[in-house]
């Protein structure tokens, strides 16, 4: 078990190189950081910067080029693409700027979904699931399909559905992005809440001074490298 | 862990527009191929209804069938009194010789004439045909120029009602009731007195002769000893060897079933392909979601893989509901030996059916294998970033 003050998450020396046709783009430029349980780090910085690129390497989506990237002790980049997935599956919630929901499931389906990879059963499922989608304030709206909820809380779904495995983190890429100004402080208040009440550590890009400030801490990216901040 | 079928089934219901015409190809390719097997188990029903395992039937050496055979009077007065001819009670040799001929006769549906086969015989060969049994009027008396029609010909031939008269050359033959053979080659077959037969049609001889021996052993004597006597020069088999060699023709249907399903399934297998192909470009964000969360490459191949077969069985379903009206319609082919037309029966059974959405479910994975295989393959970030 991790202790307290170990970090969540502790990267080192990284470097993510794309190759395009003939020349290299670095998007992320020897970048170390840790980030403890608990903290609600925001990741700002203009377009193009790198963000989501080491958003996405934290969460086990993709892979450095160069670095270490301990989550919870762990090396990610030991994983086989099938562990990796299992790995995701059990420690990080993903909330995503156009909420990602599958349009043909009901909004507990939605939540429902990742623990259909889990051990547990229909009822238990189910509990976690209403329990979530509570926790979120939209248990009255379990059975709407995403079109037929606005926008706002879709996202609030997509929150449930992020936190439903019980993970350590939950990543946002810029989740604030596509809604408008009371559901976006709704949406940041909860991602506020879990860091304080639930201890789960958020790691959020935003390009949003306003949502920026519901952070514990900022992290500033320019052309792949972290400035102070 | 995979996805729960709703989710495909869900999918599918969404995309409707862009599979329904997949399904209804699928449907289509499904019930013709249903429909070509339900003939080929109709004839073979027809063959194995017709004969009964204890009768031999003589014809003669080179005649392939009854109709072109020829058997005299003195052969028939020679196996007559053979020992291994049974006996009925009243110590009369079960035998049967017969005569068949071709009548042409107009089509009920006004499309013309076809052949039929008029079969004359005698008690004993009533007798040795159980199968066959009177359904509507009475028996024809012999001399009177009376003959008994099978039901299902009534059906597709004009005269053939209780009543109706039946041109043969100069003579007419009044029909006086009909017959229900269940669905054996004497469905397809017109019956009056053998001698009477020879009269009208002017035929020395007889076609063939129906025995039934004393038992097993006598049967087998019996064809041994008319197969050596040169004499005779006739063949001897048993009926049901006769009758399964005869209706042959059910194989031809099926290869023909086999050919038919095999091109138009390649049709049906692209669509089927296309349709899924749309359907996961249509959906990249979503399949990089699912990644994400953590289903694996396998469990979206085989997501897609199920959808694909989902569509298909859909497709096949409704291909066999098409096929069921079918059920018990009878049909004419042309008997290549007599020229006359043989009367066939639809049979759209459940394990046909069950066959017919196992073909559509072929059709549908191997339609969607390669989408799904696109599908599993797609690399998570660009699905994430595919806003
Ligand atoms: N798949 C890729 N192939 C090539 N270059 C990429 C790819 N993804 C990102 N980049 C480049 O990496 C840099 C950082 O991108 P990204 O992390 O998406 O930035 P941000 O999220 O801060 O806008 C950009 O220059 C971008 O063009
Ligand atoms: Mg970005």
């Amino acid at each position: 078990m991790a202790m307290a003050d170990e970090p969540i998450v502790s990267i080192r020396d990284l470097y993510k190189l794309y190759r395009q046709g003939e020349i290299d783009v670095t998007a992320l430029d020897n970048v170390s950081i840790d980030i403890t349980r608990g903290e609600f780090v925001v990741l700002m910085g203009p377009s193009g910067s790198g963000k989501s690129t080491l958003l996405h390497i934290i969460a086990g989506v993709d892979r450095a080029t160069r670095g270490k990237v301990l989550v919870q002790g762990i090396n990610v980049a030991n994983l086989t693409e099938s562990e990796l997935a299992d790995w995701r599956n059990q420690n990080v919630g993903f909330v995503f700027q156009s909420f990602n929901l599958i349009p043909v499931l009901s909004a507990f389906e939605n939540v429902e979904l990742p623990l259909l990879l889990t051990q547990l059963n229909r009822r238990q499922r189910r509990q976690q699931a209403q329990a979530a989608l509570e926790l979120v304030g939209l248990s009255d709206r379990a059975h709407h399909r995403p079109d037929q909820l606005s926008g706002g809380q879709q996202q609030r779904v997509a929150i449930a559905r992020a936190l439903v495995t019980d993970p350590v983190l939950i990543v946002a890429d810029e989740p604030t992005g596509n809604l408008d100004a009371k559901s976006a402080a709704d949406v940041l208040s909860l991602l506020k809440g879990l860091t304080e009440q639930a201890d789960k550590t958020v790691l959020m890009v935003t390009h949003d001074p306003k949502a920026a400030s519901f952070g514990t801490r900022s992290l500033h990216l320019e052309k792949g490298e972290i400035v102070a901040g | 862990m995979a996805l729960p079928i709703q989710y495909n089934l869900r999918n599918v219901v969404v995309r409707w527009r862009a599979t329904l015409s997949t399904i209804l190809g699928i449907a289509l390719v499904v019930s013709v191929f249903v429909l070509l097997l339900a003939l080929a188990r109709g004839i073979e029903a027809s063959s194995a209804n017709t004969g009964d395992p204890r009768n031999i039937l003589v014809v003669r050496r080179g005649s392939q069938a009854e109709s072109g055979s020829l058997v005299s009077r003195e052969h028939f007065r020679t196996l007559r009194y053979f020992d291994e001819v049974a006996r009925n009670e009243q110590a009369e040799p079960i035998i049967s010789a017969e005569v068949v001929v071709i009548v042409s006769a107009p089509r009920i549906d006004g499309t013309g004439e076809a052949n039929t086969l008029v079969r004359g015989v005698t008690p004993r060969g009533i007798e040795l045909r159980p199968q066959v049994e009177l359904i509507a009027g009475r028996w024809f008396q012999p001399g009177q120029r009376e003959v008994v029609v099978s039901r299902r010909l009534a059906a597709r031939f004009a005269g053939f009602e209780i009543g109706g008269t039946i041109k043969a050359g100069q003579a007419n033959l009044i029909v006086v009731g009909h017959f229900d053979a269940k669905g054996s080659a004497f469905d397809s077959e017109a019956w009056m007195d053998a001698d009477e037969t020879r009269a009208i049609f002017d035929r020395e001889m007889y076609s063939s002769l129906l025995v039934r021996p004393r038992g097993p052993e006598a049967a087998t004597q019996l064809m041994k000893r008319i197969e050596d006597d040169k004499r005779l020069s006739l063949r001897a088999e048993l009926e049901v060897d006769y009758y399964s060699k005869q209706t042959m023709t059910a194989t031809p249907i099926k290869i023909l079933a086999g050919i038919m399903g095999l091109a138009m399934s390649v049709g049906a297998v692209f669509a089927a392909m296309n349709t899924m192909y749309a359907s996961v470009a249509s959906r990249t964000r979503e399949i990089g979601t699912l990644r994400v969360l953590g289903f694996s490459r396998s469990a979206i191949l085989f997501s897609f893989l199920i959808e694909g077969a989902l569509v298909a069985a859909i497709g096949g379903a409704i291909g066999c509901l098409m096929a069921i009206p079918m059920n018990g319609y009878s049909t004419g082919t042309i008997d290549f030996q007599s020229f006359a037309e043989t009367v066939f029966e639809f049979r759209v059974t459940p394990p046909l059916m069950l066959q017919g959405i196992s073909f559509a479910v072929a059709i549908g994975l191997l339609g969607s294998f390669l989408p799904a295989l696109r599908a599993s393959r797609l690399p998570v970030i660009a699905a994430l970033k595919s806003l």
